[in-house]
């Protein structure tokens, strides 16, 4: 069953009850998705999703495995093409202007024998000069100034493939983070991550919400991490079957419908 | 070019040099090592290795055509044919649900019976067989040019695409995400190593093309430690062992591409101890 919902304008916000104030760059204050529907191959992955991100939030997307949580990630990334739309606004209510969308993706899958580094790797992402030339010396700051972002300036000179799923992760957060993103996209960034990498990771996260002004966008399998950490809670299965703050989605019947498998909460 | 063959004999006066075939060899390998050692590196890290064999062995299919069209130069057919080739697997490779070596087993397959169909014809075959592995006395001052220009194209948009390929080789959507053109990155690439592969494929030859992209790569990874020494290492180790397998190759009376790449895999297994992990 898909109930779509619409939050309402201006509704009260969980941990940020003044609203947006100022420190985003494109003065971004929601991301408005409206009717958004997909459909690949003929087969609808995702049907009529509308729902509101605010910035100095967090927002977690959870459901079952298949539910479209990545695909409406890949939707607002621009990867895909969708149906309905997706606005992004500032406090009054205006387009805003450029809104940048920082990315950590899934646990990777790469050729971890490379000997490409964290430094190249930033670098490269970062700059336009190839990095098979060299990293330059401001460039060197500037990737260890993202590194230390996210606590982890001690990876820089490490082969990017001998990282453990902790500090990769920690280190595409540093990449993602700069330039400083209006929008932060996290998908099941900490999925096969020890129990303290992950910790690490969501402290860091926190922190950032806290203490900038961005949006973010989590999509977890772990619902202990969505409960401490979110501040809004979104279920999917094919489109949003409940939205709201954790308690709300955690004690409905549709959230016990969803993860009944699996014991109720978690 | 007989100015450029007047240095040569003043600068290096080796009994294989002698020759101005060898020389025309000594120019081609100077300049189609390092575009393979720099290729190569981008080749292993986005898994390619067995994509470029497939490229290689399409060249015989475009020597087909080529004869087929009665072309005086086979080159044009080559070229033409390789790029064809190389975009039409990255299409099926990305509109397709089968695996990647899978679909790229099929075109090999593919092109290597459709060339042999063609060059075999009447057993005729002979005439072709220096495509196999290579013959360098084939190298014209026409053909240097073409690796000249070839170089020339390759080394402004390596610069470019770089970068984009190394993101992409860790992450599609996250190189997405940094407004990288994936795809588009990815066809470049291809037919990048589409053209090298088809401008060098006569003198190295088919069996051989594909060791000359992925060793120099595989033997820098042993014992680079970042992007620089990487490719750096990648390059000079494809022309130090280009070279070397010339002269030997001169001194033996053997193929040329074999003592090359006979060079490379004595460098990777040497190097293999010094990987850190």
């Amino acid at each position: 069953m898909t109930t779509p919902q619409t939050a309402r304008p201006g509704a009260p916000k969980l941990r940020h009850p003044d609203g947006c104030h100022g420190g985003s760059p494109c003065g971004l204050c929601r991301i408005e998705i409206d009717h958004l529907s997909v459909t690949l191959g003929g087969q609808k992955l995702l049907h009529d999703v509308s729902l509101h991100v605010h910035c100095g939030e967090l927002t977690a997307l959870i459901g079952a495995n298949g539910a479209g949580k990545t695909t409406l990630l890949r939707a607002l990334l621009g990867q895909i093409e969708y149906t309905g739309a997706v606005r992004h606004l500032t406090q009054d209510g205006r387009p805003a202007a450029a809104v940048r969308t920082g990315y950590v993706p899934q646990q990777l899958e790469f050729d971890r024998s490379s000997p490409v580094t964290v430094t190249d790797f930033l670098a490269g992402a970062i700059g336009r000069r190839p990095v098979f030339l060299g990293v330059g010396r401001a460039m060197r700051a500037r990737v260890g100034e993202a590194l230390s972002r996210t606590h982890c300036e001690a990876l820089a000179d490490r082969p990017l493939g001998a990282l453990s799923g902790g500090e990769l992760q920690r280190v595409l957060l540093a990449l993602a983070l700069t330039p400083q993103p209006d929008l932060l996209i996290l998908d099941e960034p900490v999925s096969g991550v020890d129990p303290n990498g992950l910790e690490a990771f969501y402290r860091t996260v926190d922190e950032l919400r806290r203490t900038n002004h961005m949006a973010i966008l989590l999509v977890s399998h772990d619902l202990g991490v969505v409960e401490r950490y979110a501040d809004r809670v979104v279920l999917m299965q094919g489109g949003v079957v409940k939205q709201g703050s954790p308690e709300v989605v955690f004690d409905s019947p549709e959230f016990a419908a969803v993860f009944s498998g699996r014991g109720g909460r978690a | 070019m007989n100015a450029v063959y007047a240095a040569m004999d003043a600068l290096l006066p080796f009994e294989f040099l002698r020759y101005a075939f060898m020389k025309n060899a000594l120019l081609a390998m100077l300049m189609i090592a390092p575009l393979f050692g720099m290729l190569g590196t981008m080749a292993v890290d986005n898994r390619m290795a067995f994509f470029s064999d497939a490229l290689g062995h399409s060249a015989l299919t475009g020597i087909a055509v080529g004869v087929l069209l009665g072309l005086r130069s086979q080159m044009a057919a080559m070229l033409a044919f390789g790029v064809l080739w190389a975009a039409l697997i990255t299409f099926v490779k990305h509109h397709s649900r089968m695996s990647a070596d899978t679909i790229i087993s099929v075109f090999s397959s593919t092109s290597v019976a459709l060339g042999l169909v063609v060059l075999s014809r009447g057993g005729a075959f002979a005439r072709y067989s220096s495509v196999l592995v290579g013959d360098v006395l084939a190298i014209t001052p026409g053909d240097l040019l073409a690796l000249l220009a070839t170089l020339a194209v390759s080394l402004a948009l390596w610069a470019l695409l770089f970068n984009p390929l190394m993101l992409t080789s860790v992450n599609a959507p996250l190189a997405q995400s940094r407004g990288v053109r994936a795809s588009l990155t990815e066809y470049a690439f291809t037919l990048l190593v589409a053209v090298a592969v088809m401008v060098s494929i006569r003198w190295v030859g088919v069996m051989l093309i594909n060791s000359l992209l992925i060793l120099p790569a595989a033997c820098a990874r042993n014992v680079a430690r970042n992007a620089r020494a990487y490719m750096g290492l990648s390059v000079l180790i494809a022309l130090a062992c280009g070279v070397a397998g010339l002269a030997l190759s001169f001194y033996l009376n053997t193929s040329a591409g074999a003592a090359v790449v006979l060079l490379l895999a004595a460098c990777y297994f040497c190097t293999l101890p010094l990987r850190r992990r």
